[in-house]
This record gives structure tokens, C-alpha cells and sequence, in this order.
């Protein structure tokens, strides 16, 4: 086993995609330099600044000589600092990105990655704790990937590189820096929209995303001592979603806990309790609980930031609303 | 006519008479073609947002017939004179603005989003400015690859207000990638005319804190137009870097198709007409001895009748199939 | 008393009869207020009423500082996609100042976006992006389907201290109705009933609330009664009226134009599925956009969005009825 972080695996895959391919090119700010959470450490000194591309605090020109260099047949990998700017990018994202395979009738392609990190817990505030994913889910034309381990990055960011649509990866600052021990041999690519069972078990399902995988494992441990068998399911990619794993769970278990770090209202979590209670309607013994944080912005403080983040408390006590 | 383009390059020479023929041949193209449109979308075969350019051909003339098909444009919601002066075919063109198969993007872009890859005509964008940055992808990506490819996007002066274009400029220059921003200052910004959205009256004005060198013609005159592409083109394509090359020309159509341009001012239209592109090649051609009257007239007939084969070919094309937009959400 | 007007003049209304009302009331945007013989120009002037530059951002930010000094700026952005331009000031500065400054500003604005028109707008004019906003605390989001109902929440939006993205539907702009005369306000977070009825619930939103009253017509004639209830804000979202009418009807069709991924309307469900468990007889269905771009080609763009025959069937499959033909 090799013992590894979140961090450094996503520099480590970038840099084995750009060996493996000459096309593969990483903007961003300060990329050159590592970038503040190490995950392009290393890449400048490898692969030269002509492939490892500082650019100024520019995210929609970032974003968009992206998807330029995309249609000419590169494979840019950009980074947008924090998932809190990417609202500086979204119309290059939404209005350029995603529709121009379809507007151009397939003539266009946009083969490019978009990572970026979100989430609370770092006392970062309002305007750089957040996690805006269901913004990007409603997009058709883009694929959303939430790796909740360096595994899972090993397993699904080579995955995105190769894929010819634009793919937007969400990283956890939580997570990057979280030891983990990865095979000797590597973790070899699995195709974006599987969902991966992390733990097997009769009597509720609990879906949950990036750190939340790690409170719901959590929770099934601790639920465990009670006597309750709870299945955990990563769905790893949110678009394409694995609706296919997700519903034959629930078809065992008959009950639905869905666990997710951004806000509930608005959230991926209703998303997937929609599609499950269509798919799965008599199968369900109970609603489909959401478990998600409260409706307003990320506070500073920290004990008010302890309080607003949703956690393994918040996992049980659905499971418990789900039980009854 | 689409298979002489970037062979007519001059590299800022003097224009021959073949070249000049080129240049009313590609603007009455495009004159003939957007007349044409207005009963089209009047009568709703063309319908959806449809935006002419009509009056400002000098530009796409003079700019994008000098480009070969390796050489990307893009270009912004005006985009009918580009895309025909780059070499997309009419007959599809006008397909797509129907909604028809045989349109260049399978009827799924229209006016608005027309791309045909296989000319190097990357597309049209409904955004104001939103192509700036992929111009300057497509130079890095070209200049990565180390052939140089120069990359052309327009843009209007409106979008010279929107944030992205500083971005983009500054991106440009910091990367000294082989693009050209070629602005249409047209006086509107929509239905704004250029005095209410900046007091910036030359865009060019812009590039200088960039170190982007910049220039600013007579976009009416498409020799002018012709000659100072030219040369920004073999100064691009030589890697010396970015450039913003501003033509000064006069959006005679609305916005839209449908506009009832109540924002307008009357005597800038007429003292505008007298100024019109196509015009002024005709005088000039007589005086320098590249056509005649006749010549000139011929070359209008021909390009009306070309739009009618264009006419004839999309009616006669069916409707896209339904399970187009499954299969093209995403890229297989 | 009322009177008859189209729904873009009774948004109009509210606007001039707010700035009558209140000085603070300021009104700027795109592609407005271009010729002297604008009314609002006219009216108020250019120190309240001015054409903005294509500078989404600017414009946004702009306002959210006006609003931080004491005024109440109404801002014309001309197309729902160009909120995506500026996205950020959206979303990380007018929504957040309230909160972050323990609620010592308030951000009073008002963004004013068209959305929806078809007809060949195709991929980046049509957009339905109401949903994407409704997740972002901070934010109210109203959408209104009747020209009372553009007045009476246009009046509200004026008033209310929260950043209020407004969503006017381009199809509707000329459908006429009857709006109240004088001050009008229809609150936020209150659903409407536009239709009873008992064997089923349709929630619908915008245009689409029409769509629906039209597929409760047929639906009439072959014996099926159901209620429409269109939320008018979807944030707030009165999800209350939506469950008390699950509980009696025990069927929710899901309407709206927004493409379906992580929507608005999968929200509805979401809240539906599982609070009204009890009550569902059958599993919602969601009447939406497909999961790709508008197209340009119009057979292709009707293939993509919903419509009054798509709500018959889905009301149709609900229920279990034998398959009624559009």
C-alpha cells in the first residue's frame, strides 16, 4: 500500500494524464506554483509553463480559453480556485461549455475538466465554504464528478480527462488532506455514472456525497451497534447519475436517507429523492429523508459554522425518521 | 467562390483585380442573402432571433476571405456576413436558419449559433462577448501546437463593456498567442446607440494599457479593411502577437429583424448610406480598372441568384429528427 | 376596481407606482430608457431612470451598493441567461451581505429577467434558470403567470429588504387580464389555487400554469377534475398548499419549462415525497423540459418542452387511466 493524500493524488493523476497525453494542458491561477492546496504540485517543474499555465484572476477568460482550446483539440484541465467563484465563470460554463456540441449539431467538442474544491469546516465564511453542485447538475451538457477520497479521484479524474465533454470535478477542501493508503499496483479507471456500494446492508439505504460518504460510513458504524444494517452508496458522479444502484438498494432496504453538505433546499438530495420515489414508489416504506445544511449562508464563526454543517448527528437522526 | 479563400491573401499589398472581384463577389453574397432573410423571417421560414448585418460586409469581406480553413473564426450574434465569407455554404446556412436537417448545425443552432467546423467558422454566440476567451484558447491551442494558426473573433463595441473582454485582452497579451480581435464598431450596442453605453469612442482606445497593438479603419472601405488585415494577419502569424483591429462601420438594419428602432437617429442612417461598403468598391473598381458597371451588375445578379438556389435547397430539406437532442447532449 | 392590461404593462405599473410611492426607487438597465420620450425618463427622470452598458456585473453590483446606501434600485437585465454573466454578484455579494453583516445591511434590489420565449431563440435566449437560484439562501425568486399576479409581486419585490430575482415570461408578455387598480401586492411564499378540483394536484409554474389550466379543460371533459396551483414564488415555496391539496387528491403532476435535472420542479417532489408519503396514491410525475439544449429546428423545440398535451398524458398515467390521447 502506498500512503497518499487526497491533494496529492489529483496532482499525481494530472500529472500521469499529461505524460500519457500531450494534449493534456492545466490552467489556472497560480497552477505553476502548486496552487494553495498542493494539487498541482510538481506539474511546472515536469511538464514546463507552456503546459502548466498561470493565468490572472480571470475565471471567465480561464473558463473560456478553456473550452477555445477544447474545440482545437486540446484537453485543458482548468482549475477554478474555489467553487464560490465559479459564478465569475458560469455563463462561460453554461451558455459555452455545455451547449456547443449541441448547437453546433455535433460538430463541436469541449473536452475539458473543470476542477474545482468546495465545502465548509475551514472557518473560510460565506463566500468560500459553499457547495454549489445542483447549479451545475441542472446543466445538461456538463458531467459532475464529487470524488470523496483519493481513491475515488484516482479512479474517476482520468475518467473525466478522456471523457469528450466537459466535466466538472468538485474536490473537498476537507478532504485534501486526509491520509489514505492507495494499492501498490494504482487504482485503475472506472467510468463516470457508477455509483460505488461502500458498505452492504439490509435495512436502510443511505446515499451520501464527498465528506459526507465518510459521516454516513460513520453513522452505519455506529448504527451498526444498534442492530441496524445500513447500505452506503456513493454515487461518485452526479451527473450521469447511477440511478440503477441507487434503486435496487432501496428495493432491498425499502427506505432512503440522501446526505449531502449543501444546502437541502435546492439541493442534489431532491434531485435523486425525486428520481427514487418515481422509480421506486411501492417499494418505499417510508418518505425519503434529506439530509442536507440549513438554508443560509455559511457562517464564520465557529461555532455557528460547527452547528450549520451537517454530520453523522444529522445522518442518525434521519435514519432514526426513516426507521419509525 | 468559398475555395479562394486564404489563397487571396496579400500580405497588405496592393489589391489585384481578382482580389477586388473577390471582395464585391463575397459582399453582394452576403447583401443579396440578408435581403433575402427579412420576408424569410417576416413570413416566419426563417424564424427565431435573427440579427443582419447589413452595411457593415466590408468587414467580414476583408477580414475572413484572406483566412484559409485552418485559420479558426468566431464570431458573435451578427454572423451571417462571416460565416459566408468564410466559406460556409449558403444553401446550408440558410437550412439552419430554416431549422432544417441539412442545415450546417442540423437545425439545432440557427442565426445565433451557426458553426461549420470543416471552414473553420467556430461559431456564433447569443452572449455579447462570450467568444472573446475561446479566441484566445483556439491561438494558444494553435501555437502550442506549433503551427501558428492566426484566430480571428469579432465583437462589437457593446461588448467592449462587458467585463470578459478585458479579460480576454489581458489574457491574450499575457500569453502573446497568435489572435486577432477584429471590432465591428457599429454605433449600437443593441438597441443602445454608442453615446449612452461608453464614452470610450474608439475602441482601440483599449488596447494600449494591454500592450496589444491596435489600429482603426474605414470599415466601409473594404480595400482599407483588406489591406490593414493584411498586414495584422502576417504580423499574427509571424508570432508577434495579439493585435485588436478596429472597423469603423454603421449598423443599418435594427437589432433584430422586427426592430422598430425607435433609439435611431435618421440623418446618421442616410449620411451612413452614401458610405455603404458595396457602393464605394463599385465606384472604385471603375476608377482603378478592376470591373466595370456591368461587371458589377453581373456579380449582384449572380449573387441573387445564388440565394434563390439557397432558397430552392433548404425548403426542399426536412425538419432534424427528434432523437437529435438525446444524442447530442453529450459528446459520444 | 380593475382594469385590463397585458402583463409586461401591469409589471410596468408597479414600477411606476412604487417610484411614485417611494423616492428611493430606482430603475436602470439594458436597452431601456434609450429615447427621450421614454414615460419612465420622462417621469422620474435621468437621475432615477438610465440605460446601463452590456455590463451585467457592473449593473449588479452597482445596485447591490445602491441598495446598501438606503435605495430600492430595480434593475432590467433583459434575459435571464445574461444573469449567468454575473452569476457571482448574484449570488456571493447581494445574497450574502444581510447575513455576513449580522443583518446591519439590507440589500432591497430588484433583478428584472425575461425567460422562456421560444420559437427559435434557441440554445443561450431561452433559457428557464429560475431553478438554479432558488438553492441559494438569501434569495427570494418570484415568477409570476398572470399580469395581477406580474403586478401584485412586482409590488412586493419593490418593498421586500431581500435581493428579489423577478422571472417574467416572454410568451406572456402580451396576454391581457385584469389587474387591480392602485397599490397592489401579492405576497411571497403564498401559492394560488387558479383551479379546483379533487382527483388530482398539478403544480405549475410561469407559462407553463396555462398549459396546465388548458390540460384541466380536457381532462374536465373526460371526467378527471383537477386542481392547478401555481406557487407564484418558488422562494419561498408554499409547500403547505401543495400538501393540503396532495392529502385530498392524492396525485401531484409536477409542471414547469425548466430543464428536469435538480429543478425546481424536482424540488416540488422532493418536498411532496416526503411529507405527503401518507397521502401519495402514486408516484409524482415530473412534466418538464428534456435534459438537453433548446433546439433551434421548432419540431425539435416542441419535442424538448413540455405542453398541455405532455400534462394530459402524465395526469393520465397517474391516475392509471387508460392512455387519453392529447
Amino acid at each position: 500500500m502506498v500512503r497518499t493524500t487526497y491533494a496529492a493524488t489529483v496532482a499525481a493523476t494530472l500529472a500521469a494524464a499529461m505524460r500519457a497525453d500531450e494534449r493534456v494542458v492545466v490552467f489556472g491561477e497560480d497552477v505553476a506554483l502548486g496552487g494553495p492546496y498542493l494539487t498541482t504540485k510538481g506539474l511546472a517543474e515536469a511538464f514546463g509553463t507552456a503546459r502548466v499555465v498561470n493565468t490572472p484572476i480571470s475565471e471567465a477568460a480561464i473558463c473560456g480559453a478553456a473550452i477555445g482550446a477544447a474545440q482545437s483539440g486540446l484537453r485543458p484541465v482548468v482549475e477554478i480556485m474555489f467553487v464560490d467563484f465559479i459564478g465569475l465563470a458560469l455563463d462561460q460554463l453554461v451558455n459555452g461549455a455545455a451547449k456547443a456540441h449541441f448547437m453546433s449539431g455535433g460538430q463541436l467538442r469541449v473536452p475539458m475538466v473543470l476542477r474545482t474544491q468546495g465545502g465548509a469546516g475551514q472557518r473560510g465564511g460565506a463566500q468560500h465554504s459553499q457547495s454549489l453542485e445542483s447549479w451545475l447538475v441542472h446543466v445538461p451538457g456538463l458531467k459532475v464528478v464529487m470524488p470523496s477520497s483519493a481513491r475515488e479521484v484516482a479512479a474517476l479524474l482520468p475518467s473525466a480527462i478522456a471523457d469528450d465533454s466537459p466535466v466538472v470535478v468538485v474536490e473537498s477542501k476537507t478532504l485534501y488532506f486526509r491520509h489514505e493508503d492507495l494499492p501498490d499496483e494504482g487504482v485503475a479507471p472506472e467510468p463516470l455514472g457508477t455509483a460505488r456500494v461502500l458498505r452492504q446492508g439490509r435495512d436502510v439505504t443511505i446515499v451520501a456525497t464527498s465528506r459526507m460518504v465518510h459521516e454516513a460510513l460513520e453513522a452505519a458504524r455506529q448504527l451498526a451497534m444498534r442492530g441496524i444494517d445500513a447500505e452506503v452508496i456513493d454515487p461518485r458522479t452526479l451527473v450521469p447519475l447511477d440511478l440503477a444502484t441507487i434503486a435496487a438498494s432501496v428495493v432491498r432496504t425499502g427506505r432512503l436517507v440522501v446526505a449531502h453538505e449543501a444546502v437541502c433546499h435546492g439541493g442534489v438530495g431532491a434531485e435523486i429523492a425525486a428520481q427514487v420515489q418515481a422509480a421506486c414508489f411501492y417499494d418505499l416504506d417510508a418518505p425519503v429523508v434529506r439530509v442536507g445544511a440549513p438554508f443560509t449562508p455559511v457562517p464564520l464563526s465557529p461555532m455557528l459554522e460547527d452547528a450549520y454543517l451537517p454530520g453523522t448527528a444529522e445522518i442518525l437522526d434521519a435514519v432514526d425518521a426513516a426507521l419509525d | 467562390m468559398a475555395g479562394e479563400n486564404g489563397a487571396l491573401r496579400q500580405g497588405g499589398g496592393t489589391l489585384d483585380a481578382n482580389v477586388a472581384r473577390h471582395l464585391l463577389v463575397t459582399m453582394w453574397r452576403i447583401r443579396a442573402f440578408e435581403e433575402r432573410l427579412e420576408p424569410l423571417k417576416r413570413s416566419s421560414t426563417v424564424h427565431g432571433l435573427t440579427h443582419l448585418s447589413i452595411g457593415q460586409e466590408a468587414v467580414a469581406a476583408g477580414v475572413c476571405t484572406q483566412l484559409g480553413n485552418d485559420e479558426i473564426v468566431y464570431s458573435n450574434h451578427r454572423a451571417h456576413g462571416h460565416a459566408l465569407a468564410k466559406g460556409v455554404d449558403m444553401g446550408r446556412l440558410l437550412a439552419e436558419l430554416m431549422g432544417r436537417a441539412d442545415g450546417c448545425c442540423r437545425g439545432l443552432g440557427g442565426s445565433m449559433h451557426v458553426v461549420d467546423v470543416a471552414h473553420g467558422f467556430f461559431g456564433a454566440t447569443g452572449v455579447v462577448g462570450g467568444n472573446l476567451p475561446f479566441a484566445v484558447g483556439a491561438a494558444f491551442a494553435s501555437r502550442l501546437r506549433g503551427d501558428s494558426a492566426v484566430v480571428v473573433v469579432f465583437f462589437g463595441d457593446g461588448a467592449a463593456q462587458a467585463g470578459i473582454f478585458a479579460e480576454s485582452v489581458n489574457l491574450a497579451s499575457l500569453w502573446q498567442v497568435p489572435v486577432v480581435f477584429v471590432c465591428e464598431n457599429n454605433g449600437f450596442a443593441e438597441f443602445t446607440p454608442r453615446s449612452a453605453h461608453t464614452r470610450v469612442e474608439r475602441v482601440s482606445d483599449l488596447a494600449a494599457p494591454f500592450h496589444v497593438t491596435a489600429a482603426t479603419v474605414d470599415g466601409n472601405d473594404v480595400v482599407e479593411v483588406h489591406r490593414a488585415f493584411g498586414e495584422v494577419l502576417a504580423s499574427a502569424s509571424a508570432g508577434k502577437g495579439p493585435f485588436l483591429l478596429e472597423c469603423l462601420t454603421h449598423r443599418r438594419s435594427g437589432h433584430y429583424v422586427g426592430d422598430p428602432g425607435g433609439y435611431r437617429v435618421a440623418s446618421d442612417d442616410e449620411s451612413w448610406r452614401d458610405k455603404d461598403p458595396i457602393g464605394r468598391l463599385v465606384r472604385r473598381g471603375a476608377t482603378e480598372g478592376w470591373f466595370g458597371e456591368d461587371a458589377a451588375r453581373a456579380i449582384e445578379a449572380a449573387a441573387r441568384d445564388e440565394v434563390e438556389a439557397a432558397v430552392a435547397f433548404a425548403s426542399a430539406s426536412p425538419f432534424p429528427d427528434l432523437t437529435l437532442p438525446a444524442d447530442l447532449t453529450y459528446a459520444r | 376596481m380593475a382594469h385590463v392590461i397585458p402583463y409586461i404593462a401591469a409589471i410596468q405599473e408597479a414600477i411606476r407606482e412604487e417610484m411614485e410611492r417611494d423616492e428611493r426607487v430606482l430603475y436602470f438597465g439594458q436597452n431601456m430608457a434609450t429615447s427621450p420620450d421614454d414615460p419612465f425618463l420622462k417621469q422620474f427622470g435621468p437621475a432615477r431612470v438610465r440605460v446601463t452598458p452590456i455590463s451585467e456585473t457592473a449593473e449588479i453590483g452597482m445596485a447591490t451598493g445602491a441598495a446598501m446606501a438606503g435605495f430600492r434600485p430595480v434593475v432590467e437585465l433583459y434575459m435571464a441567461e445574461f444573469l449567468l454573466v454575473a452569476a457571482d454578484q448574484v449570488v456571493n455579494e447581494g445574497s450574502r451581505f444581510h447575513f455576513m453583516s449580522k443583518g446591519a445591511v439590507t440589500v432591497p434590489m430588484v433583478l428584472v429577467a425575461g425567460y422562456g420565449f421560444t420559437y427559435g431563440w434557441a440554445g443561450q435566449h431561452t433559457g428557464s434558470i429560475y431553478g438554479m437560484f432558488m438553492g441559494v439562501p438569501g434569495l427570494r425568486v418570484a415568477m409570476p403567470s398572470t399580469p395581477a399576479d406580474a403586478k401584485g409581486l412586482m409590488t412586493t419585490a419593490i418593498r421586500d429588504d431581500n435581493p428579489v430575482l423577478f422571472f417574467h415570461h416572454y410568451l406572456l408578455a402580451l396576454t391581457e387580464g385584469e389587474v387591480p387598480d392602485g397599490e397592489y401586492a401579492v405576497p411571497f411564499g403564498v401559492a394560488d389555487v387558479k383551479r379546483s378540483g379533487s382527483d388530482v394536484t398539478v403544480v405549475a409554474t410561469g407559462n407553463t400554469v396555462h398549459s396546465a389550466l388548458a390540460a384541466a379543460e380536457t381532462l374536465a371533459e373526460r371526467g378527471v377534475s383537477a386542481e392547478v396551483i401555481d406557487p407564484r414564488t418558488i422562494a419561498p415555496l408554499d409547500v403547505d398548499t401543495i400538501l393540503g391539496s396532495v392529502a385530498r387528491t392524492g396525485h401531484l403532476v409536477v409542471v414547469d419549462q425548466a430543464t428536469r435535472h435538480a429543478s425546481a420542479a424536482a424540488v416540488i417532489a422532493a418536498e411532496v415525497a416526503q411529507k405527503g408519503f401518507s397521502s401519495l396514491q402514486a408516484p409524482i410525475s415530473l412534466v418538464t423540459a428534456l435534459d438537453s439544449s433548446i433546439a433551434y429546428a421548432e419540431p425539435v423545440e416542441s419535442f424538448v418542452l413540455p405542453d398541455e398535451h405532455k400534462i394530459v398524458a402524465a395526469v393520465g398515467e397517474t391516475l392509471g387511466l387508460a392512455p387519453l390521447p392529447g
